[in-house]
């Protein structure tokens, strides 16, 4: 076991899938001598040339267009995206072509790849750095959207991302760039798509991913000094969901809140919460709860602690939770 | 005057500060104007290093500099017409300084008390954007809206305006630029393309963008394309007034490619020692755009040291009006921006706007 920032073990991850298969490459701005504008693919280009690391042309949707050749004749591309704002140049390509090419060609092709998104806010950046698109990717059939919480997560999933043989978006939440976590590299990770419980806990399910996840075991450790027993689930993929982990635990506490920053309406916690009413409806000793991004483009930055979910609007859900 | 897509490098000001003969170009300039040029490159620099001081203060969150590309900004934006209207990027600060936008509110953004705040409308001068090359297309949309609305090919040239759109030499891989060329071209829209070719795009070359010299560029989408020292004040009005000219006349697009060289980071965030060579700096900094007409204006007796010092007091006093003018921002509460997000505020948004104040005035209540 090693400590490593999530940036690094990220890193860690493209390294080991880059020396374990000679088609992993990777293609992306800046990723190259600069080491991309987070550091994440550092050294890679070094140790790997520039033909498997590779610098592009300063254009999204070439990026992921091309990578989409490259995957037919046999490649599996990793593409950074600089990014979540600069991810809608490129949205086309993902939406209309990569995501439905397996579909597209009856089961003949498949599109084994992964475009990496650094994603979400509460880094004080300018407009378009600070975005939150999983909806967008999880509404596309045909795309897999996952997002580690951790570095341990970090430096698995992407491998298991890499391998998968479906185009998978990877929302890399930059504000957890670089806190530290345990990576085992010699571990039996949990499957891609498989949900944890981060805590158990008895009276109320607090359900988030990527980012947010850290806020709300937080918030479960403040709640707990009151007295309150909260679980948390960390989803890390947010297409496919793992229901099962998910039901399991609000059958349980007969209480659900759903965090993340993307807007409320029409997001993740909607699908989450429909999901929950439709299967465990008898279980529920209140409705399901969401505490999100406002229905706005994302603020500027010095108001953008107000804008976030944090510690104190969790809690302030779970009161009104716990109140029904 | 013709011009034939293949010119050459246009350049009336050599480094040195001496002038150039070029057979198409020449500068009209009255000494006074000239010292007005060098006035507000230096003021622009002034605005451009204060802010890249004040970020590393903490006081602003990123600031992208624009040093070095003085010449290329104000020679451009000195040939702005009454009706013309411009689109930047967002490293436009000399263009923003002479088109009348009060450089505190160029700030704003950057401190992150605001999104893009100034009065586009009235100055002309259209807001920043921060997605690379997306503004191409507005610009030709404007260009479009000109030609409905008459403003263009009048007899009268008094009574003519055309689009000019900033973007860099790395935008131009984007689709977006290349759309905004051949809807520029069908419609012989009245636009200018002024490309600053800053040779990195981060950490990125020029040469990984294009292989041919970008101004050829323009003959691919059929319209005419010229090279122009960036760092020549002179040289980028000249040009930049002849395209202008074209446009407003109804001639249809240009695309100028002004050959110039980021001196600094790409933002305050970057850092370009980890890819480029020192000496390619040094190189550059020979070709410092305000040196050489500060050198030749000293020659030909246009300015003398008590201007210079005369200019320095200016500089000094608007540094400090800008280290002022910042820190004062503070900006709207988030509630402010509930209403900002749509025309006709949704009702459900409203209530949201009411359960955020409930829920903030609750904190305050606990205090």
């Amino acid at each position: 076991m090693t400590a490593l920032t999530m940036a690094k073990a990220i890193n860690a991850g493209l390294r080991r899938a880059l020396a374990a298969d000679p088609k992993v490459l990777l293609a992306g701005e800046d990723i190259g001598k600069l080491g991309g504008v987070f550091r994440v693919t550092e050294g890679l280009q070094a140790e790997f040339g520039p033909d498997r690391v590779v610098d592009s042309p300063l254009a999204e949707s070439g990026i992921v267009g091309t990578s989409l050749g490259l995957a037919l004749r046999g490649y599996r591309p990793v593409v950074e995206i600089q990014f979540d704002g600069f991810t809608w140049p490129a949205f086309d390509q993902l939406v209309s072509q990569v995501a439905r090419l397996h579909f597209r060609s009856h089961g003949r092709l498949t599109v084994p790849m992964v475009v990496r998104i650094p994603y979400g806010g509460g880094i004080g950046a300018i407009e378009h750095h600070s975005e939150s698109p999983e909806a967008y990717f999880a509404h596309t059939p045909g795309l897999l959207v996952v997002s580690p919480a951790t570095a341990g997560d970090a430096y698995w999933m992407i491998q298991q991302a890499i391998a998968a043989d479906d185009p998978v978006v990877f929302l890399e939440p930059k504000r957890r760039y670089h806190e530290r976590g345990e990576v085992d590299t010699a571990a039996t990770p949990l499957p891609l798509h498989q949900a944890r419980v981060v805590k158990a806990g008895t009276d109320a399910t607090l359900i988030g991913y990527g980012p947010m996840v850290r806020t709300c075991v937080e918030a479960a450790i403040a709640a707990a000094g009151e007295g309150r027993n909260l679980e948390v689930i960390d989803l890390r993929s947010i297409s496919p969901l793992d229901d099962d982990t998910v039901l399991t635990s609000v059958a349980r506490t007969g209480r659900a809140i759903v965090v993340h920053e993307a807007a409320g309406s029409f997001g993740v916690g909607a699908e989450v919460a429909a999901r929950i009413q439709e299967r465990c409806f008898y279980a529920l000793q209140a409705p399901v709860l969401r505490v999100t991004g406002y229905d706005l483009p994302y603020p500027p930055s010095r108001v953008e602690d107000d804008f976030l979910p944090d510690l104190d609007r969790v809690l302030d859900a779970v009161d009104r939770s716990l109140a029904y | 005057m013709s011009i034939t897509p293949g010119e050459e490098f246009v350049q009336l000001l050599d480094p040195a500060g001496n002038a150039v003969h070029h057979p198409s170009f020449a500068d009209d300039s009255t000494p006074a104007e000239l010292a007005a040029d060098l006035r507000d490159m230096v003021l622009a620099r002034r605005i451009d290093t204060e802010a890249t001081a004040l970020q590393r203060k903490g006081e602003l969150g990123l600031w992208p500099p624009m040093l070095g590309q003085e010449a290329a900004q104000i020679g451009s934006a000195r040939a702005v017409g009454p009706l013309d209207e411009v689109v930047p990027s967002y490293r436009e600060h000399g263009v923003a300084w002479c088109l009348g936008v009060d450089p505190v509110d160029l700030l704003r953004t950057f401190r992150g008390t605001a999104m893009v705040d100034w009065d586009s409308r009235a100055l002309r001068f259209h807001l920043y954007s921060f997605v690379i090359g997306t503004q191409t297309l507005h610009a030709v949309g404007i260009a479009m809206g000109m030609q409905r609305d008459g403003v263009v090919g009048n007899p009268d040239p008094a009574a003519n305006g055309a689009a000019m759109v900033y973007f860099g030499d790395g935008a131009t891989s984007q689709g977006d630029v290349n759309e905004a060329m051949i809807f520029a071209a069908s419609y012989a829209a009245p636009v200018v393309f002024f490309c600053q070719n800053n040779q990195w795009a981060i950490s990125e070359p020029i040469s990984l963008q294009s292989r041919i010299p970008l101004y050829r560029r323009a003959a691919g989408f059929g319209f005419p394309g010229i090279r122009v020292d960036g760092n020549d004040v002179l040289a980028v009005k000249a040009v930049t007034r002849w395209a202008l000219e074209r446009a407003r006349r109804g001639e249809g697009p240009t695309l100028i490619e002004a050959y110039t060289y980021r001196m600094g980071a790409h933002t305050t965030s970057d850092d370009p020692t980890k890819y480029r060579r020192a000496a390619e700096l040094q190189e550059w900094r020979a070709k410092d755009p305000i040196e050489r007409l500060r050198t030749h204006l000293l020659r030909i007796g246009a300015i003398d040291e008590h201007w210079l010092a005369g200019l320095e007091t200016e500089s000094e006093a608007l540094a400090e009006r800008l280290r002022a003018g910042c820190v004062a921002l503070t900006g709207d509460g988030l509630g402010d921006w509930f209403e900002r997000a749509h025309a006709e505020t949704p009702p459900g948004l409203l209530a949201q706007r009411e359960e955020y104040l409930a829920y903030a005035d609750s904190f305050e209540d606990a205090r």
